[in-house]
């Protein structure tokens, strides 16, 4: 590690962004109650000048919402972001302004983040007029010219009165590109800035950027779902889900031995045009869960296929198990099972769970040890201490789960509690 | 040899605008057999999403055609609104790229199911419909347990899958699925990619699957027809097509696709033309790398290279090049900027 070497631009240090969700009327006029979104909760990395750091994750993992919360463009609910060793968490506006200029942002949808009613010589004159970085129209408009060459929008005299709605897709990524780096910036977050374009123009954009990096210096966060694009651009890869890094370490350690079973899913889910390498018939079932009620312990353990006793088991993880079944034994099998099963909405969060029983509970008991012995290679059983009877039901003792944090492997440092050192 | 159940025949469709008529497709001849997943690949604004709303009839007012869609002996284009109505659902199905939009809300997804059966098919009991429902859902991996819940309950993967689920309910002989996995991410879409590649098996259902991304033609189409400026360009079966193309635009689309084996980046120069006034001859050779003078001026011919695979280019005919035209097209350098 060259870290001794290069400064950190950027110290990020256990940074949380939660959304409070006011859910009903009185926690709306209180402003208390309701739960909260993590969008980000507990984030903690490191940037060193000159890098390009991927966050990579599903919709809903908060990558978009860290990237922004790294600009101040919302506000983190604890903990910290360092430039160059000042902090910028809980700066007011006006302090934040003028270090706005050090830390820019380029947009996923350049048919949006645009102004339609101005040139591009308006649009990127703009922010030099705000931040009073130029002394006059003539240095404003030279500046200008410098900048549009270097996105390549040349002729510059062609491109510069034109209006947004009068370029590709292309041409528009390469103007937000030039506002955003026309004031010299540190720091620029790209959230997903190829993700709306053709394949024939994603190359080009993203090139784009790597010259730009070279030339000027820049320092990168690419803030991305695609893996494929990552791979080819970054220098460090973070994977997110729920609101934390489950994974981060260098984009050999990341593409050539992912540690967490989350990147060993995500990288083989790709759809390659090669049609030799089909997709894995064994993919994580389901989706990213509700962010505003997260699993326990691990939040990947519902769908991961390593998961095991500590990973953090409970009542709706039996839940998904038996409608997962009854999808997948056919209509008969469903018929005979449900209805020894009371209200399923009765499993909800916790280590304890309790299955209300539709009829007899010793029936209901039988029928989920027939489920066990039938499904020995399902997690979820390996997270259950006990099954019985207990009223009009039956009580599932599940083991209690543990919270990973990042754990060194022999790759990158993984959040997965198979490498928690005992 | 199974008869084709849609086949498109020198199919023209074309938008006014101020200056002309846009060409958005351009005398495309392609047939989907039953059974068959076929995808539809090309950058945006080649007439991809226009060709698959075509096929259903479902273009705007303001619409012009030339060309046949034939579906069961009869021209789609041609029916009268009202029997186009009733071939929709039971014989012509489409699944969105939106799944999210495409719900009714104040609907459960019972209602949903329970409409659909009920226009198309009025004889079905409600019990009978309830179980055609289950059953097709449960093909698409939603539990039944969730069958009378609200479309804001699912998640976006789910509602898609409830989307395929009411195309199929009516077992349609073709549908049309205009990029159904857009709008989602990895592990979901790769799901719904094993539940349409499953479709093939387990349905009699003849599949257009449009796309811009080759990676899902490789997982999940039978054929795939490479679309450009209108035209379809090359057609083949995909695994043929996209390990060796034929046609220089699908090699180059395929080329600049990132994916995990690309080591060094890759791009077409230039954009797809302006359809108002498409370039001479050939619609690619302002763009292609292996362009001659013939390409700027005579149409290329179809050649039928391979097995059931055709390529509209003049690289696979030079003998049929007249004299001194095959000399490499000298072209002004393209600007960077003029891209897509």
């Amino acid at each position: 590690m060259s870290a001794t070497l290069t400064k950190n631009l950027i110290e990020v240090r256990d940074l949380q962004v939660h959304f409070a969700i006011h859910g009903n009327f009185r926690s709306r006029l209180t402003g208390r109650g309701g739960g909260s979104v993590k969008a980000v909760d507990g984030v903690s990395f490191d940037l060193r000048e000159g890098e390009v750091l991927g966050l990579v994750g599903e919709s809903g993992s908060g990558k978009t919402t860290l990237g922004r919360a790294l600009l101040g463009l919302v506000r983190p609910t604890g903990g910290g972001v360092k430039l160059r060793g000042e902090e910028l968490a809980g700066l007011p506006e006006r302090d934040l302004r003028p270090k706005r200029r050090h830390l820019q942002m380029i947009f996923q949808d350049p048919h949006a983040s645009l102004n339609p009613g101005m040139t591009l010589e308006r649009a990127l004159a703009h922010p030099l007029k705000i931040h009073g970085l130029t002394s006059g129209d003539a240095e404003t408009a030279a500046k200008v010219r410098e900048v549009l060459e270097l996105v390549n929008l040349s002729p510059v005299e062609q491109f510069a009165s034109r209006l947004p709605a009068d370029l590709s897709g292309g041409q528009k990524q390469r103007a937000a590109i030039a506002r955003a780096i026309i004031m010299g910036p540190d720091l620029v977050v790209a959230d997903e800035p190829v993700s709306m374009l053709d394949m024939s123009v994603r190359a080009k954009i993203l090139e784009l950027l790597i010259d730009l990096k070279e030339r000027l210096g820049l320092t990168y966060v690419y803030v991305t779902h695609d893996l494929a694009s990552a791979k080819f651009f970054c220098d460090r890869v973070a994977i997110m889900y729920l609101g934390r890094i489950v994974e981060i370490g260098t984009v050999e350690q990341i593409f050539e031995d992912p540690k967490h079973p989350y990147t060993q899913a995500l990288i083989r889910a790709i759809p390659e045009p090669d049609p030799d390498k089909a997709l894995p018939r064994d993919l994580p079932r389901g989706e990213v869960p509700d962010a505003a009620a997260p699993p326990l312990g691990c939040a990947f353990h519902p769908r991961c296929p390593k998961a095991f006793e500590i990973c953090g088991w409970e009542g709706r993880d039996l839940r998904a198990i038996l409608e997962e079944r009854w999808v997948l034994a056919g209509e008969e099998a469903y018929n005979r099972e449900r209805p020894l099963v009371g209200d399923l909405s009765k499993l909800g969060m916790g280590h304890e769970a309790f299955v209300p029983a539709g009829q007899d509970p010793g029936d209901l008991l039988a029928l989920l040890e027939r489920i066990r012995d039938e499904e020995p290679d399902e997690p979820l059983w390996k997270g259950v201490r006990e099954l019985r009877v207990e009223g009009h039901g039956v009580h599932v003792d599940f083991h209690d789960g543990i919270d990973p944090e990042l754990y060194e492997t022999d790759a990158a440092r993984a959040a997965c509690l198979l490498y928690k050192p005992d | 040899m199974k008869q084709p159940v849609l086949s498109l025949r020198d199919l023209h469709i074309w938008y006014g605008s101020e200056r002309g008529p846009v060409r958005a497709v351009d005398g495309v001849s392609l047939d989907l057999l039953p059974g068959e997943t076929v995808g539809l690949v090309g950058e945006s604004g080649c007439g991809k999403s226009t060709l698959g709303r075509g096929v259903l009839g479902l273009l705007p007012d303001g619409a012009g055609h030339a060309g046949e869609v034939s579906y069961g002996g009869r021209n789609i284009l041609a029916l009268k609104p009202k029997e186009l109505a009733q071939l929709r659902g039971p014989d012509l199905g489409m699944i969105f790229q939106e799944p999210m939009t495409r719900l009714n809300p104040l609907m459960r997804i019972s209602e949903h199911f329970e409409e659909v059966l009920r226009i198309h098919e009025p004889d079905l009991s409600k019990k009978q419909a309830k179980a055609r429902a289950l059953e097709t859902l449960r093909g698409m991996g939603i539990p039944p347990t969730r069958y009378t819940q609200y479309p804001h309950e699912f998640s976006g993967g789910m509602r898609q899958r409830i989307m395929i689920a009411l195309a199929l309910v009516l077992r349609p002989a073709v549908v049309v699925a205009d990029e159904p996995t857009t709008a989602l991410d990895v592990l979901v879409e790769a799901q719904i990619l094993r539940i349409i590649a499953d479709l093939r098996r387990n349905f009699d259902t003849a599949l257009l699957l449009i796309t811009h991304n080759l990676g899902i033609v490789a997982e999940a189409c039978d054929r795939v027809a490479v679309m450009y400026a209108g035209r379809v360009v090359e057609q083949g079966p995909a695994y043929d097509v996209t390990t060796k193309p034929a046609h220089p635009y699908s090699r180059e689309l395929l080329r600049s696709t990132i994916s995990l084996s690309t080591r060094e980046l890759h791009s077409i120069p230039g954009a797809p033309p302006d359809l108002v006034s498409p370039p001479s001859a050939c619609r690619f050779h302002p763009r292609c790398p292996n362009a001659m003078k013939v390409c700027a001026e005579q149409w290329p011919p179809t050649v039928t290279v391979g097995t059931a695979r055709r390529s509209e280019c003049w690289l696979h005919a030079t003998e049929d090049i007249p004299a001194g035209l095959e000399a490499p097209l000298e072209r002004e350098e393209l600007a960077v900027a003029e891209e897509a």
